[in-house]
């Protein structure tokens, strides 16, 4: 699945099994990438969220904690802090939220699914990883019904399958991939032209 | 839940000039102002209340708005309600024990603003660790927030026993004195609070959109709130603050929040970076 000039931002979704799973993918993107990157882990409520800093070593490009208010930059990966939703609002900008949280999960995947459909409509690309609830069903449908490309990784592959298998249960994505092959489409993402690059 | 969920999928463009309408309506009409509110968060809740109110467009929802005004408390609701936890974060509140209380001990008396305060959970939470700390029966918290159907629930003081057991945990983390079991009273699955804190609590309606200072106080807090504003509004409310405010007075925000993009930043020390505390500053 070749995704060039077709896609304006990711999304992806992740709990029990994801880190692994997001250790795979995000190595991936290539520096100069040009679409952001906006990612939820279910992580335990406690502990202060350490996943950007972790990922940040691994990337080629930036990984930072999404901050409230803060404009969307190009080609940075963004994780949703512990215990606040994130949501993508016109600017495009990040906005934060603690609301209740959704499927027991604060920070919830489909929150962030869900807004981020409203604004990046069918140029978004959502991805469901391993995880052990039903949260990111409804994200994924909404990102498919606005026209985006949907992808779920496979089930026999996912330490924790619940997650896609919920996914899969309500809505057909447009692809059901092993992390190496999600990893490929990954690669096929725009980069920021020589031009933009200068500016 | 798949069906009700596409029956609320609409043109994105659509919803945009519909809410648009909508929140001007119920400014009109109610003299609510949501203008200044953060759209993602907003968004998320108008389609939730399109599916409570049963209505499959915001102009509809809007029709019943304006029509009907039994249904505007109800969806006021939707849009400001948030569920908190007593002695949420507790370092902050380890830090206001630890950092702020020996401060405030100067003072003959006190006043306290706690700006958002939902349900309540955070203005008892202060009031029992200022009596902890032996300060409250020289204290005044006002608890402001624009929803009057959560304000009278908030001067109950009476939550679900099950959220207690939470609520305890975060209480011994904040560096407690005592125990919260102290403070209330359990009946019939409900924890109510003493009267012995109400005394030094008040709530009122008030909107940090609309409305303007009403006291000089010594600190105040207002945690995830600001959030849910954007830039302008963020900056009237942190304006707000830095003239309730007394020279040296204490300002404590929530954990993702920030002063960094205020033009009253400079107006304020950095008191706890970790916390989000901030004083403000003594020669402005």
């Amino acid at each position: 699945m070749n995704l060039a000039g077709r896609i304006d931002a990711v999304v992806i979704g992740a709990s029990a099994g994801g880190l692994e799973a997001l250790a795979v993918l995000l190595p991936a993107l290539a520096p100069g990438l040009s679409p952001p990157v906006f990612i939820v882990v279910h992580l335990p409520r406690t502990p202060p969220s350490v996943l950007a800093e972790i990922f940040a070593r691994k990337c080629a490009v930036p990984v930072r904690e999404a901050e409230d208010k803060e404009a969307v930059s190009p080609g940075t990966v963004y994780f949703a802090p512990n215990n606040y939703h994130l949501l993508v609002d016109r600017g495009p900008q990040l906005s934060l939220s603690a609301d209740d949280p959704v499927h027991h999960s604060r920070p919830s995947i489909d929150v962030l699914f869900e807004s981020a459909a409203e604004i990046y409509g069918a140029r978004l690309l959502g991805i469901i990883l391993s995880g052990a609830n039903e949260d990111g069903a409804v994200g994924l449908a909404a990102i498919h019904d606005a026209g985006g490309v949907t992808v779920v990784q496979s089930p026999k592959e996912a330490r924790a399958p619940h997650m896609v298998l919920s996914a899969l249960k309500l809505r057909p994505p447009d692809r059901v991939l092993p992390l190496n092959e999600i990893a490929d489409i990954l690669r096929t993402l725009d980069r920021v032209g020589p031009l933009e690059r200068m500016n | 839940m798949d069906a009700e969920v596409n029956s609320v999928k609409m043109a994105g463009r659509e919803f945009d000039i519909e809410f648009n309408l909508l929140i001007d309506a119920i400014y009109h009409m109610y003299h609510y102002d949501f203008r200044g509110y953060a759209a993602a968060s907003l968004r998320r809740r108008l389609r939730a209340a399109m599916i409570r109110f049963g209505c499959s467009s915001l102009s509809q929802l809007q029709h019943k708005v304006v029509h009907d005004a039994a249904v505007f408390p109800a969806l006021l609701d939707f849009l400001t309600v948030q569920v908190s936890e007593m002695f949420r974060d507790p370092a902050y509140f380890l830090a206001l024990r630890r950092h702020v209380v020996p401060m405030l001990r100067t003072y003959p008396s006190l006043k306290v603003w706690v700006a958002g305060c939902s349900a309540g959970e955070e203005a008892y939470s202060l009031a029992i660790l200022l009596q902890e700390e032996g300060l409250l029966s020289k204290t005044m918290i006002y608890a402001t927030d624009i929803n009057s159907g959560t304000l009278q629930k908030a001067a109950a003081g009476v939550y679900d026993v099950d959220r207690v057991a939470g609520f305890t945990a975060n209480h011994h983390l904040s560096g407690a004195r005592s125990s919260l079991s102290d403070y209330y009273s359990a009946a019939y699955g409900r924890a109510m609070f003493n009267k012995s804190l109400k005394d030094h609590i008040v709530f009122s309606d008030h909107s940090l959109a609309t409305d303007s200072v009403f006291a000089e106080v010594q600190l105040v807090s207002c945690r995830n709130v600001l959030i849910y504003f954007d830039r302008a509004l963020q900056d009237r409310a942190i304006g707000l603050f830095r003239e309730a405010l007394c020279r040296q007075g204490f300002l404590g925000i929530g954990t993702k929040e920030s002063l960094r993009f205020s033009p009253h930043a400079d107006a304020f020390l950095n008191f706890v970076p970790t916390e989000r505390i901030f004083q403000k500053r003594a020669e402005l």
